[in-house]
C-alpha cells in the first residue's frame, strides 16, 4: 500500500513508535536521575560528596553506609537507627490506610443500603468536610490531641489522619451501582446486613479497595506536617521527619551519605507497595465482577 | 405444597401514591397464577410484597395458612426469579445455587446433592464452575432457576424472568418453566406484561389494571368472557374490537333484540368477524350481524391475514384465515355470529347476552 504511506496518518503512526518512545525515556531519565543520584551518593562516603564534580558511577562504601545507616544511630536523630523509623513509618501508614478504608467503606454501607433519618444529612455532613483544607484543622486537632494526652503515641499519629470523605464518596459512588434486585435475591437467600456486608460489598469492591490501599498507604507515608506537629521523642518520628531533622542548615555538619541511604528507604516501601498492587489492579481489571 | 392467600392487601407508598388498592386472591396448591397487567398496574408491586421485599400497608398475606406479613423474604420459604437474574457476579454457577442453602446452615453433602440434581435438571452440569458472566442469557436465566429450585420452597415468585431474553429463547424458556413448575408441583406466582405468556403459562389467570383486580379465571374463561373492556382488550392479540351500537347501527347492523339494556360497547374478537361467506356457515342457527366496514390495510402473516379497516371513526381489525381473497381498498361487508358478541355497560363491565328465548320474542 505505497499510496497508503503517502498518507499523513499512516506515516505518522509508523514513525509514532520511535518519537513516543524517545518522549518517553526522555521523561523518564528526567524522572529517574535524581534517584539514581541519590543511590549513587548513598555509596559515597561524606568527603566523596562534598567535592565537587558529582561522582556518576556508584562509589565503594555501599556497606559502610548502610550498616552505619540500619544498626548504628543517625546522628543527628538522638542515635535512632533506620529501622525504628521505617517500623514507626509503616505503623502510621498501614494504620491510616486501613483505618481510612474501614471507616469509609463502612460509612458508605450505612448511607447507601440502609434508610434512616436525617441519613443524607450526614451525608452531606461528611461531604463538607471534605471543602475544609487540612491546615484550617489542624490547630484544634493539635489542641485535642495534647488535651487527650496522645502527643508522641501512635493513635495521636493515626487517628487524625483516618476520616475520610474521599474514600467515603468513591465508595458510596461505587456501592449506587451495585443493583438492589442483587440485594434482593441477597435477602430472599437469608443474607442479613452483616452477611450482605462481607459475601457481596466487600468482594465486590476488592479492586477499589486495591486502589485506595496504594493511595492511602502514600499518603500516609509521605506525611509531613501532623507528624511534625505531634511527635517530640526521636523514638517516635516517621522517616520524612527523621530526614529533615538530619539535614542541618550548615552543609558541612550534615551527613549527606546517611541522608541518601535513608531516602533510599524511605523510596523503598511506597516502590514495593505500589509494585505488589498493580498485579492485583491488573488481576481486578482483567475479571471484571460487573 | 402451599396455597397463597391475599386478604385487602393494600400498597400506599409514603407519597400517599396507592400502588394496590385492595387485592383478594387466592393461588390454590400447586398452581402457577400469572399477573398480567400493563405496567404501573401494581402487579410487580404485588409480588415484592408477597416475597418480602416491600412492606404491606394494609391486610394480610398467607402462606400456607401462616401469616407472613412480618416476616423476612428469607423466613418466608419462598423463592424469587428476577428479571435480571441478579445472579451473584462473583460467585461460580454452583455457589450461586448454593449461597441460600449455606445461610440456612444446610450440609454440606445435602447441599452438593441438591445442586448437582438441579444443574442436571436444568442442563447446567458442565458450567457449575462458571461465573455469570460467562454465561448466556438463556443460561444465565436457568441458574436464576436453579437457584430458586435447589432452596425447595413453598411459592415460586417469577418477577418478569423472560424479559430479557430474546423472542425465540423467550418461546423456549417459557416451555420449559412451564414443564418444571408442572414436574415440580410448587405453587407458582408469575408477574408479566406479556399476555401470550400470560395466556400459555397461567392456571389462574389475574389481569390486573390500576392497582386492582379486573378478573380471574382460566386463561380461556377470561379469553372468552372478558369480565371488562379493560380484559376484553388486553388479553388477545390483536385486541378485541370494541365498538358502540351507533357505530354498528350506521353502517348497516341490525342489533334490534340482540342488546341488552345497559350496553353501551359492543365487543367483537377480531378471529369471529369475517366473510358473510365463512361466517353464515360457522354460526349456524345462531344468526349473524353483517355491517360494511372500510379497508385500511391488509397484513399477511403467513397463516392468516389482519384486516386493518375503519366502521367511521373507529378502526376494527379481521383477523382472516390464511391468504384471505378480499380487495385491498374500498369496502368490505364483514360478519360475526351473534352468539360471538360481548357486551359492556357504561361502566365497562360486561353484561349478559339476551337470551335466546328473549331474542326470538323482540
Amino acid at each position: 500500500m505505497p499510496e497508503r504511506t503517502e498518507a499523513g496518518t499512516t506515516s505518522r503512526s509508523r514513525r509514532s513508535p520511535w518519537v513516543s518512545h524517545a518522549v518517553l525515556i526522555a521523561g523518564i531519565l528526567i524522572v529517574v536521575f535524581p534517584i539514581y543520584y541519590t543511590f549513587v551518593a548513598s555509596t559515597l562516603s561524606l568527603q566523596q560528596i562534598l567535592r565537587p564534580p558529582l561522582q556518576l558511577l556508584p562509589g565503594s562504601h555501599f556497606l559502610d553506609n548502610y550498616y552505619e545507616a540500619l544498626f548504628g544511630g543517625l546522628g543527628r536523630v538522638g542515635g535512632i537507627n533506620v529501622w525504628t523509623l521505617l517500623l514507626n513509618t509503616s505503623i502510621v501508614a498501614l494504620s491510616v490506610a486501613v483505618g481510612k478504608i474501614v471507616i469509609s467503606i463502612l460509612s458508605a454501607y450505612a448511607i447507601v443500603f440502609f434508610r434512616f433519618p436525617f441519613r443524607m444529612t450526614f451525608f452531606w455532613v461528611i461531604f463538607i468536610t471534605l471543602m475544609l483544607p487540612v491546615e484550617v484543622r489542624i490547630l484544634p486537632t493539635y489542641k485535642v490531641m495534647v488535651d487527650l494526652g496522645l502527643i508522641d503515641t501512635y493513635t495521636g499519629l493515626t487517628l487524625p489522619l483516618m476520616a475520610s470523605a474521599t474514600a467515603t464518596l468513591l465508595f458510596r459512588q461505587f456501592f449506587m451501582t451495585i443493583p438492589g434486585e442483587l440485594l434482593e435475591a441477597a435477602r430472599v437467600d437469608g443474607a442479613g446486613p452483616w452477611r450482605f456486608f462481607f459475601d457481596f460489598v466487600l468482594p465486590l469492591s476488592k479492586t477499589n479497595i486495591a486502589a485506595l490501599f496504594v493511595i492511602l498507604f502514600i499518603y500516609g507515608w509521605t506525611q509531613y506536617l501532623w507528624p511534625l506537629l505531634v511527635t517530640n521523642s526521636n523514638d517516635m518520628n516517621t522517616i520524612i521527619i527523621a530526614l529533615r531533622k538530619m539535614i542541618s542548615y550548615a552543609d558541612a555538619d550534615t551527613q549527606w551519605h546517611l541522608v541518601m541511604v535513608t531516602t533510599i528507604f524511605a523510596i523503598l516501601p511506597p516502590v514495593a507497595v505500589v509494585v505488589l498492587m498493580q498485579r492485583w489492579f491488573v488481576k481486578g481489571l482483567v475479571e471484571t465482577e460487573k | 405444597m402451599a396455597t397463597v392467600a391475599l386478604k385487602t392487601v393494600r400498597k400506599v407508598y409514603a407519597g400517599g401514591m396507592e400502588a394496590v388498592k385492595g387485592i383478594d386472591l387466592t393461588v390454590p396448591d400447586g398452581a402457577l397464577c400469572v399477573l398480567v397487567g400493563p405496567s404501573g398496574c401494581g402487579k410487580s408491586t404485588l409480588l415484592r410484597m408477597i416475597a418480602g421485599l416491600e412492606e404491606i400497608s394494609s391486610g394480610t398475606i398467607e402462606i400456607d395458612g401462616r401469616v407472613v406479613n412480618a416476616l423476612e423474604p428469607a423466613e418466608r420459604d419462598i423463592a424469587m426469579v428476577f428479571q435480571n437474574y441478579a445472579l451473584y457476579p462473583h460467585m461460580s454457577v454452583y455457589d450461586n445455587m448454593a449461597y441460600g442453602l449455606r445461610n440456612r446452615g444446610t450440609p454440606k453433602p445435602e447441599i452438593e446433592r441438591k445442586v448437582r440434581e438441579a444443574a442436571r435438571m436444568l442442563e447446567l452440569g458442565s458450567l457449575l464452575d462458571r461465573r455469570p458472566r460467562q454465561l448466556s442469557g438463556g443460561q444465565r436465566q436457568r441458574v436464576a432457576m436453579g437457584r430458586a429450585i435447589v432452596r425447595d420452597p413453598k411459592v415460586f415468585l417469577f418477577d418478569e424472568p423472560l424479559s430479557n431474553l430474546d423472542a425465540k429463547l423467550r418461546g423456549q424458556m417459557r416451555v420449559e418453566i412451564r414443564k418444571l413448575q408442572r414436574d415440580l408441583g410448587v405453587t407458582s406466582i408469575y408477574v408479566t406484561h406479556d399476555q401470550l405468556e400470560a395466556m400459555t403459562l397461567a392456571d389462574v389467570l389475574v389481569v390486573m389494571n390500576s392497582g386492582r383486580i379486573e378478573q380471574v379465571g382460566a386463561p380461556l374463561d377470561v379469553y372468552e368472557e372478558p369480565a371488562t373492556t379493560f380484559v376484553a382488550s388486553f388479553i388477545g392479540a390483536p385486541p378485541m374490537n370494541l365498538l358502540t351500537p351507533d357505530h354498528l347501527s350506521a353502517v348497516g347492523a341490525v342489533l334490534e333484540g340482540l342488546l341488552p339494556a345497559d350496553a353501551v360497547t359492543v365487543g367483537i374478537r377480531p378471529e369471529d368477524l369475517g366473510t358473510v361467506e365463512a361466517k353464515s356457515a360457522e354460526a349456524g342457527s345462531a344468526g349473524l350481524i353483517t355491517f360494511d366496514v372500510t379497508i385500511d390495510v391488509l397484513e399477511p402473516v403467513g397463516a392468516e391475514s389482519y384486516l386493518y379497516a375503519r366502521v367511521q371513526d373507529a378502526s376494527v381489525v379481521v383477523r382472516l384465515p390464511g391468504r384471505a381473497a378480499v380487495p385491498e381498498t374500498g369496502k368490505l361487508k364483514v360478519a360475526a355470529p351473534v352468539d360471538k358478541l360481548h357486551f359492556f355497560d357504561t361502566h365497562g363491565k360486561r353484561v349478559d347476552p339476551v337470551p335466546v328465548a328473549a331474542r326470538r320474542l323482540g
